[in-house]
């Protein structure tokens, strides 16, 4: 039963990296910038939640303080865009980077700045509790993190086949000028993107810090994810998930088996075998067939 | 009566006048053309009326109003729809698609119903599908609807965008050179196709091209820039055979015969 035990770990660390990573994807697919702050959004949200839920600073209900982050995050996007990352338009893919590595640099000690960079933990309702499912003992936070990544993955499926901003989104992100050209305001989709990926990096984050504590540094995950985004395929939904399970997994196996240090750089020595082998991610192939 | 009117529009870029005062009107039905040389403003004008660009002088009106306070998003939903020269596609997706795309701004429904597909979202597809199947027919596209633009030749994809534009239902329809990169029988193809958008569709057609033979062949009027200046305008034989036409193609001093 120990290896289920690290199973599922892995599983629920595996989501929140894969949702970190999707949200790489959704704004390098719509924009073809690459947020290198999206793991600091995520930290951000985090803070943002326990500034609402925990009982020392606002102490409002869970259940209302988890969409007011999450509506925040996605404002927060959306200006970020408006007021910043739009400006570099037609600059060198270079400078968007080089943006998004000091935003995150910004958001790191702005968060430090207010909050303080002790850890901390998100109070929830779930905290604490056990369920014993066939032997497994399975935290409340681990199976609320695995529910909530299975629910928002099947939205955001649903959202980019069917609905009409979804599909706008695709549009926008294939040929801009076609997509002006059948009605879709190309601007405005980008930010709405953005906004995505901030709300996508707030559910990421309230996850993150339910099952364990977090401070303005555990933003640096966001390059784990990264990776797992390269895994996958850079520019997959499904691989960027998929990409973030398997880092996940491999994490707990790789400090279990191997000398302590050595397990840390195990998710960076199989995107470096990735790289190696299959360049364009293990879902390139399913991304040329299928978008 | 005028669908689509310029009146002495004018648009610089820095000190290059790139359309200098040209006025025209395109009449409901009509089929009419702009030629001239390379740089003479065709496409230009294209993007003035797609609203890329603003025009620092004059006003362009479409069925009597204004488009000058719309921004380039909302142009096609008044009912006008365009090619691209270097053809604009989802490379991506599918012929089926691609049309498809064009028909989302006529979408009603909620999110809420758009994820689940309720009802009024599937009567709502069924309507889009049938109009997207009608233009498939009428372009003989049947054997590409699943296939992906990528692949496709280019002749094919020149007939998806124009296929994409017709999606839209559109009233204007402004075609950027659509023989431009054809062989001959797909330009003869492309020659019926534009009649058939004209007689059985009543779309009204302004185009850009520099085949003579189609401009001949379909246009109503034509109007020849050059500089960013009217030259003439008027049916396809009397434009062709106008002094200042023959001389801003052919360099001459104007005494030309023909």
């Amino acid at each position: 039963m120990d290896i289920m035990q690290l199973v599922v770990s892995g599983l629920a660390n595996g989501c929140v990296y894969g949702l970190i990573a999707l949200g790489f994807v959704l704004i390098y697919k719509a924009t073809e910038a690459v947020n290198f702050a999206q793991g600091d959004f995520m930290m951000l949200g985090a803070f943002i939640t326990i500034w609402l839920v925990n009982a020392e600073y606002m102490g409002l209900n869970f259940w209302v303080a988890v969409p007011i982050a999450i509506v925040m995050m996605g404002i927060f996007g959306y200006l970020l865009d408006v007021l910043v990352v739009r400006r570099l338009f037609g600059q060198p893919q270079i400078a968007v980077v080089i943006l998004t590595i000091a935003i995150g640099f910004v958001l790191r000690f702005a968060v430090g700045a207010i909050w303080t960079h002790e850890p901390q933990l998100l109070e929830t309702p779930f905290a604490g509790g056990i369920a014993n499912v066939g032997g497994i003992v399975l935290g409340y936070e681990e199976i609320a993190v695995i529910i909530v990544t299975l629910l928002l993955t099947g939205f955001l499926f649903l959202f980019f086949r069917r609905a009409k901003l979804g599909k706008a989104m695709q549009a926008a992100s294939q040929n801009q000028l076609a997509a002006y050209y059948v009605g879709i305001p190309v601007k405005r989709i980008q930010s709405l993107v953005w906004a995505l990926g901030g709300a996508v990096a707030a559910v990421a984050g309230i996850l993150f810090a339910s099952k364990g504590a977090i401070d303005p540094s555990t933003g640096l995950l966001g390059i784990k994810a990264f990776a797992a985004a390269v895994i996958g395929g850079f520019g997959s939904l499904p691989g960027a998930l998929i990409g973030g399970l398997i880092i996940g997994m491999v994490e707990p196996f790789a400090a279990y088996a191997l000398p302590a240090g050595y397990s840390q750089i195990a998710p960076y020595a199989i995107m470096l075998l990735v790289l190696i082998f299959r360049p364009a991610g293990l879902f390139a192939q399913m991304q040329n067939k299928k978008v | 009566m005028s669908l689509l009117t310029l009146e002495n529009v004018t648009l610089r870029f820095g000190g290059l006048v790139a359309v200098n005062n040209v006025s025209f009107h395109v009449g409901e039905g009509e089929v009419f053309a702009l030629v001239g040389p390379n740089g003479a403003g065709k496409s230009t004008i294209f993007n003035l009326i797609s609203r890329f660009y603003t025009p620092a002088k004059g006003d362009i009106l479409f069925n009597g109003e204004t488009i000058l306070n719309k921004r380039p998003d909302q142009v096609p939903s008044l009912g006008i729809a365009r090619t691209f020269q270097n053809i604009e596609l989802f490379e991506q997706s599918t012929v089926l698609q691609n049309l498809l795309v064009g028909r989302q701004r006529h979408a009603k429904n909620g999110l809420l119903s758009q994820l689940i597909f309720s009802p009024s979202v599937r009567d709502e597809e069924r309507r889009h599908r049938a109009v997207v199947e009608e233009v498939i027919d009428f372009l003989e596209l049947q054997a590409y609807r699943d296939k992906y633009i990528a692949g496709l030749p280019y002749g094919v994809r020149k007939v998806v965008e124009l296929a994409r534009a017709l999606a839209t239902e559109p009233k204007v329809l402004l075609l950027d050179e659509p023989a431009s990169g054809l062989s001959v029988e797909e330009t003869q193809d492309m020659i019926f196709w534009i009649e058939d958008i004209k007689k059985q569709m009543g779309i009204t057609v302004l185009m850009v091209e520099h085949d003579m033979n189609l401009v001949s062949a379909v246009s109503d009027r034509v109007l020849a820039l050059a500089d960013g200046k009217e030259l003439a305008i008027g049916t396809p034989s009397e434009v062709q055979s106008h002094p200042d036409v023959i001389k801003a193609y052919l360099g001459g001093t104007g005494g030309a015969k023909e």
